[in-house]
């Protein structure tokens, strides 16, 4: 959606303003931008990936309040008012978080396309319930799918995570 | 992308009404948009309008009421997953909740929004029609209840007016001793097959005095299945355990189902046979 496009005056825009990875966005959208199109191409954040686009794969996985949600199917209007937390957004002024760290020392990616929404849903179990058997580790991560790894590594890389942030 | 819609923000349940009345077709119900936006990103479906409901109060909360519950339509899975009246009465009710598509759909898509697109392969209205629920539907200056069991009219299709809005699903809460089961089957995104049973004892517990059975997924819309209750209700526990299997037979058969990537028809009545035992022992296991 070009800027300088001359925009017809019968076409609906919202103001919607936001926190994005803990900065003030202030933008306007049109009702049927989806967010993945708005903070990969508007916001150039490429690391949320359109993968399946009917929200079963978690390729494109934002945290929105903490929780998890598919970019690809979420209005981009929807935000307004909320916070919104990408991949990159998570290291703190460089600083890993204890996820990332795992996810390299445990090996939980190879071509790292699923790693994204992997470490932020990893983080939104986290937050919910630090400290998650294994079962409710693979209950909540139903919704992410990975093709590299056989999701081992990725299972162990959140549990070490886990023990990590506990201590 | 999807093409271009308006989006217009009701704040009353009138004012929604009074939208569907006047766009008609051109204008749908938007909530979670966990289904819708699938269909419209699929160009299956187009919309002048989004109707976006989640500006009404008062629709998403979930209140015991004595032997009442009454969820709001626009409760999502994650809230009705944790909600406590819920966890206290209806334990299978919050596991259908729990396994739901994915968390990310549990977080955005409502109750509401999953029994009103009526989408045959989801889980709630089957259990739903096995609890005797109702749904009650409203307008600018009227409000009905229909009960779940005629709910859902076909694929996609329910029983609401154009200009109806759901706004809540009551459900009486089971008086002991009793069992509620929901059983479900499907190794793709969404279930295949499903079946629910809600079931009372008599005090001494060597009788079924009711039983309600419903199956869903494998057809085009969840059905009761009145001819299996028969079967089984009213009955002391040994005369209802040799008619387990010919209840299962005709609770396959009421499925409708349908061959399809989910497997095809003979398949899945046999999947509802093993369901209806399993889930019949089950509930038994809870009185």
């Amino acid at each position: 959606m070009s800027k300088t496009m001359l925009k017809r005056s019968d076409v609906q825009t919202l103001p919607i303003s936001f926190t994005l990875n803990g900065k003030l966005q202030e933008l306007d959208v049109e009702p049927h931008e989806l967010l993945l199109d708005v903070v990969r191409d508007r916001l150039g954040l490429t690391g949320v990936k359109r993968s399946c686009d009917v929200q079963v794969c978690g390729a494109c996985t934002l945290l929105v309040d903490g929780r998890p949600v598919s970019a690809c199917t979420t209005l981009a209007f929807e935000v307004r008012g909320r916070s919104v937390l990408t991949i990159e957004g998570l290291a703190d002024d460089g600083k890993l978080h204890p996820l990332q760290e795992a996810f390299i020392e445990h090996g939980g990616f190879q071509c790292g396309f699923c790693t994204p929404g992997m470490i932020l849903a990893s983080k939104a179990l986290l937050d919910e319930n630090p400290n998650p058997s294994e079962e409710e580790l693979k209950h909540f991560m139903h919704g992410n799918i990975c093709r590299c790894t056989g999701y081992k590594k990725i299972i162990e890389s959140i549990m070490a995570a886990a023990k990590k942030m506990a201590s | 992308m999807l093409r271009r819609f308006r989006l217009e923000e009701p704040q009353s349940v009138g004012e929604v009404s009074e939208l569907l009345g006047r766009f008609g077709d051109s204008a749908k119900l938007y909530a979670g948009g966990t289904e819708l936006l699938l269909a419209m990103k699929e160009g299956l479906v187009h919309y002048e309008r989004l109707v976006n409901v989640k500006g009404v109060q008062g629709l998403n909360e979930v209140k015991q009421d004595n032997g009442t519950i009454r969820i709001g339509a626009l409760c999502t899975h994650h809230q009705l997953e944790n909600a406590p009246a819920l966890k206290q009465n209806l334990p299978a009710f919050v596991k259908l909740e729990e396994n739901v598509a994915n968390v990310r759909v549990r977080q955005v898509g409502t109750i509401g929004g999953n029994i009103c697109f009526a989408e045959p392969h989801a889980d709630p209205g089957t259990l739903l029609i096995a609890l005797g629920a109702s749904l009650i539907a409203a307008k600018s200056d009227s409000t009905r209840e229909i009960t779940a069991e005629s709910f859902f009219v076909d694929a996609y299709e329910t029983a609401l007016q154009p200009d109806e809005v759901l706004t809540e699903i009551v459900i009486p809460v089971p008086v002991k001793p009793s069992g509620v089961c929901y059983m479900k089957f499907g190794y793709l995104e969404r279930p295949s097959v499903g079946v629910a049973i809600a079931l009372n004892m008599n005090s001494e517990k060597n009788k079924i005095d009711d039983v309600r059975i419903a199956v869903g997924c494998a057809g085009p819309a969840p059905k009761r299945v009145p001819e299996a209750e028969t079967l089984l209700r009213d009955k002391p526990i040994d005369e209802v355990t040799r008619n387990l299997a010919q209840a299962g037979e005709v609770a396959a058969r009421a499925a409708q189902a349908i061959s399809d990537l989910h497997g095809a028809q003979d398949y899945k009545e046999h999947i509802v046979q093993v369901l209806l035992k399993r889930s019949f022992q089950n509930a038994l296991s809870q009185c």
